[in-house]
């Protein structure tokens, strides 16, 4: 059980990645950006792959009618994701010194582990409506209008993850260092879970 | 009778058909060849060339640069001459650039390109080049590849010995070609001889901004000094000048200067004279010459009067200067990269003729000189000579070396290169030019450690290598693989105006460093407009400043009015992009001037004086998105009675 417990605190610390590596990354890449334009984003915000990429992003987007970029402040986002992240490994460690202690079931591991997916899934959910509304919701006035074959207009979001073909586009979204650290640590919850489950049916 | 022409006929088409069976044959022999050498020079679609070659546009007065071995020209760097295609030259804050004592000089001749040096190896910090009709040197970025500085050399004319650096480039040198009165004076031209100077200018380079300063001048018989080498090595702190016209004659130079069965090397220790200067030798002289900076946050170059200049007289440093006979109108004036051997090419010799330092060392030592010249000590021919190449070619001008103990040397006359090994002196290989080459470039064949890969002669006369162009056509370079012993032509290529010296670097070097884009928060330029807030027109009586903004694809404003017949707009554009390679232009109707093409981050302002009342366009030149062409604007031009206050729009209707 100390060793699941110490497993579970490990597994909760990785989160902390997420305040130092994106948790996920947009690349960008077109015959005239051979150097493809990418947007890393962070729990706290989004910033561009190279220095000037939100600039050349934005100014690109103008064409089709899309908004710019947010920054930090413009979206509740980035002020609770970090709130939430902190939240969930104070409570991973907890659960984890508690587990030490043997004040605690491994059950709590589970618990946490559910908890976190479902706010994971919330945070996916999140991101891919504002994904959504990011690449439809777009100026009327746009100077490039490109319609599907039913004649409805083009939508201009990027994939959630995975490749995708916009317009002279190649778009690829995938899980970026914290995202894989996140991973790996709610991973290590399992791991933990599943230590502590095998120790306490030893002793019985 | 018919019959027997015939059969003419038939034996003279068989005699036909087997020779030329023989000549295709040939041929295809060589196509093969060829076709290896195709692919030596072929760089692939998206590659990139392994060497840049800085070439001299000669008398089109700028710099271009090409890449190796695909012979491909990437850009022309304006340097002495006004450059409409980005409006240098004729911009408000390049304007500075051009300015000399004889006010500006909107070109130039442009000779000898040199690459800045550290340890006597290029560093592809800067490249240096000389103007030779107007004397200045000018040096060059290669993070931007653009012109930074040029300074004006007085008591100078026809500067054409420059410009060549020392092994950490601690001096760039400008000799004169033509003697002239020091100072100017008005006299009869009869009495040249033993009246003019030549002047011979060491130039210093401050090691960190490359900023340069005329450190002294030293004022010397009245020769006309034709090309330079610095030392290196062993002979660092040396400087070596060719010179004809050691008679001092003043008319029909073709006969009277080729006279002297030798003429001289000047031989000049730098370091002597450098160490008097800084003890306070040397006079200063009332000088009047233009020092032009170019200032990368600005955006702006300035343009200074210097009021005078060091000259040291060279008789009053004993020891710092001797004269090395060399036959016969020598030309180029090269030093291997061991520093040992300076090569003089006697352009009227048969022989090309090698002196040693080491010799000149000894000979000077042991104070075995042959006389004097107006009191610098003349050495004997005999001492000095290293040794000599018999008979190469005809017309020697210069010599590039491999760094494998090989030098390579262009016959103006025979049209050909030569190699010859350097302590034998024996000749290993010739290949024909085409035609009339002058200089011949390796790749730091003018530096202590050369690369030995390629080399090409730049040549004046092309006729048949090109489709025709009329009368004219452009120079050409050959390109040549000297990485064997025997050298292989690989390639021809155009070159812009006179290809007259080139310097080469391998690409690695510099390209990691070259600039993609003008930080535009570092944009210092007094009349900025980093964002669409900081836009604005203000009047100051008849000017009217306009802070202007361009990205793709508008200009902020494209609506402006209140100018009047009789004002002089000034507009200050600033380019909001951030993007490698995405330059805006900026081109008004009736401008006398050219237009602006503004690099991404940088500022520029075009003057332009409205004549005549309406509403008139301007708009980009540089294709810039799929909505360049609406990328314009429009002033509105009233009569200079006018009371219609300035006012601008972007966007509303």
């Amino acid at each position: 059980m100390k060793k699941a417990s110490i497993i579970m605190i490990i597994g909760s610390l990785l989160l902390l990645g997420l305040f130092k590596f994106p948790l996920w990354n947009i690349m960008l890449g077109a015959p005239q950006y051979p150097d493809p334009l990418g947007m890393n984003i962070y729990i706290n915000g989004i910033q561009g792959v190279s220095e000037f990429d939100l600039q050349n992003i934005d100014g690109l987007n103008h064409y089709i009618g899309m908004k710019t970029i947010p920054k930090p402040d413009e979206m509740w986002e980035f002020s609770v994701f970090p709130k939430v992240i902190l939240a969930m490994v104070i409570l991973g460690v907890t659960i984890g010194s508690l587990g030490v202690f043997k004040k605690i079931s491994y059950k709590f591991f589970l618990g946490w582990f559910i908890l976190m997916s479902i706010l994971g899934v919330l945070g996916m959910y999140d991101f891919n409506s504002w994904l959504i509304d990011y690449g439809s919701n777009l100026d009327p006035h746009a100077i490039i209008k490109v319609t599907n074959p039913d004649g409805t207009p083009m939508s201009y979001k990027p994939p959630l993850f995975g490749f995708q073909k916009l317009l002279n586009f190649d778009v690829t979204s995938l899980p970026h260092t914290g995202g894989y650290l996140m991973f790996v640590g709610m991973s290590l919850t399992l791991v933990a879970f599943w230590l502590g489950r095998k120790a306490s049916l030893k002793k019985i | 009778m018919k019959n027997i022409l015939t059969s003419t006929i038939a034996i003279v088409a068989v005699l036909v058909a087997f020779t030329s069976c023989n000549n295709s044959g040939k041929s295809n022999n060589s196509g093969a060849l060829s076709s290896n050498n195709a692919e030596k020079v072929y760089v692939a679609p998206g590659e990139h060339d392994s060497h840049y070659a800085f070439i001299s546009g000669g008398y089109s007065g700028n710099l271009t640069v090409y890449g190796l071995p695909s012979g491909r020209m990437f850009k022309e760097i304006p340097v002495f001459s006004q450059f409409p295609t980005n409006g240098y030259g004729y911009s408000e804050e390049t304007k500075p650039m051009l300015e000399t004592s004889y006010g500006f000089v909107p070109w130039d001749d442009s000779h000898h390109p040199d690459i800045s040096q550290t340890k006597g190896e290029l560093d592809g910090r800067w490249i240096f080049i000389n103007g030779n009709n107007t004397p200045r040197i000018a040096r060059i970025s290669l993070t931007t590849f653009e012109t930074e500085e040029i300074i004006e050399v007085p008591n100078s004319a026809g500067n054409h010995s420059s410009s060549f650096i020392t092994e950490n480039t601690e001096y760039v040198v400008a000799g004169t070609r033509f003697s002239v009165p020091v100072p100017q004076k008005d006299m009869s031209i009869k009495d040249y001889k033993g009246n003019f100077k030549g002047a011979l200018s060491f130039i210093s380079v401050d090691p960190e901004h490359g900023h340069m300063d005329i450190k002294f001048q030293v004022l010397m018989p009245g020769f006309n000094y034709d090309l330079s080498h610095p030392g290196r090595g062993k002979s660092h702190g040396w400087f070596f000048f060719t010179t004809y016209n050691t008679e001092e004659a003043n008319t029909l130079l073709e006969v009277n200067a080729s006279q002297n069965d030798k003429d001289f090397i000047a031989a000049i220790n730098w370091k002597k004279i450098e160490e008097y200067v800084n003890n306070g030798g040397g006079t200063m002289m009332p000088a009047n010459y233009a020092h032009n900076v170019y200032d990368e946050a600005t955006h702006t170059a300035t343009s200074t009067m210097k009021k005078e200049v060091r000259v040291v007289n060279p008789s009053e440093v004993p020891g710092a200067v001797y004269l090395l006979p060399t036959p016969k109108s020598p030309h180029g004036c090269d030093v291997d990269p061991s520093g040992e051997y300076i090569v003089g090419n006697g352009k009227l010799s048969a022989n090309l003729t090698v002196h040693s330092f080491t010799k000149m060392l000894d000979a000077i030592e042991n104070k075995k000189f042959a006389g004097d010249a107006y009191g610098i000590p003349i050495l004997n021919f005999e001492d000095v000579l290293a040794g000599s190449v018999e008979q190469p070619g005809l017309g020697p001008l210069h010599t590039e070396f491999d760094g494998k103990g090989n030098a390579y040397t262009t016959f103006f006359i025979s049209s050909e290169v030569v190699k010859w090994k350097l302590g034998t002196w024996e000749v290993i290989d010739r290949k024909p030019t085409y035609y009339s080459v002058g200089h011949l470039t390796i790749p730091g064949g003018n530096s202590a450690k050369p690369f030995g890969k390629y080399m090409f002669a730049m040549n004046k006369i092309t006729k048949d290598r090109y489709l025709p162009t009329g009368p004219e056509m452009e120079h050409s370079a050959q390109l040549y693989d000297i990485s064997g012993d025997k050298m292989e032509l690989l390639l021809d290529f155009p070159t812009h105006g006179e290809p007259h010296y080139a310097a080469a670097i391998p690409a690695e070097i510099i390209k990691n460093n070259s600039k993609k884009i003008y930080r535009l928060a570092e944009n210092e330029h007094p009349r900025k407009a980093t964002n669409d807030a900081e836009v604005k027109i203000v009047r100051d009586g008849k000017n009217v400043h306009v802070y202007m903004t361009m990205i793709r694809s508008h200009f902020s404003p494209d609506n402006i009015e209140g100018v009047k017949v009789g004002d002089k707009v000034f507009f200050h554009v600033t380019n909001l992009e951030q993007d490698f390679d995405v330059p805006h232009g900026f081109a008004m109707i009736g401008a006398n001037n050219a237009e602006l093409l503004i690099g991404p981050g940088q500022t520029r302002t075009l003057t332009w004086e409205p004549k005549q009342v309406g509403v008139w366009p301007f708009y980009c030149t540089d294709f810039c998105s799929a909505l360049h062409q609406e990328m314009q604007g429009y002033v509105r031009v009233s009569p200079a009675s006018s009371n219609i206050e300035l006012s601008w729009s972007l966007g509303d209707d």
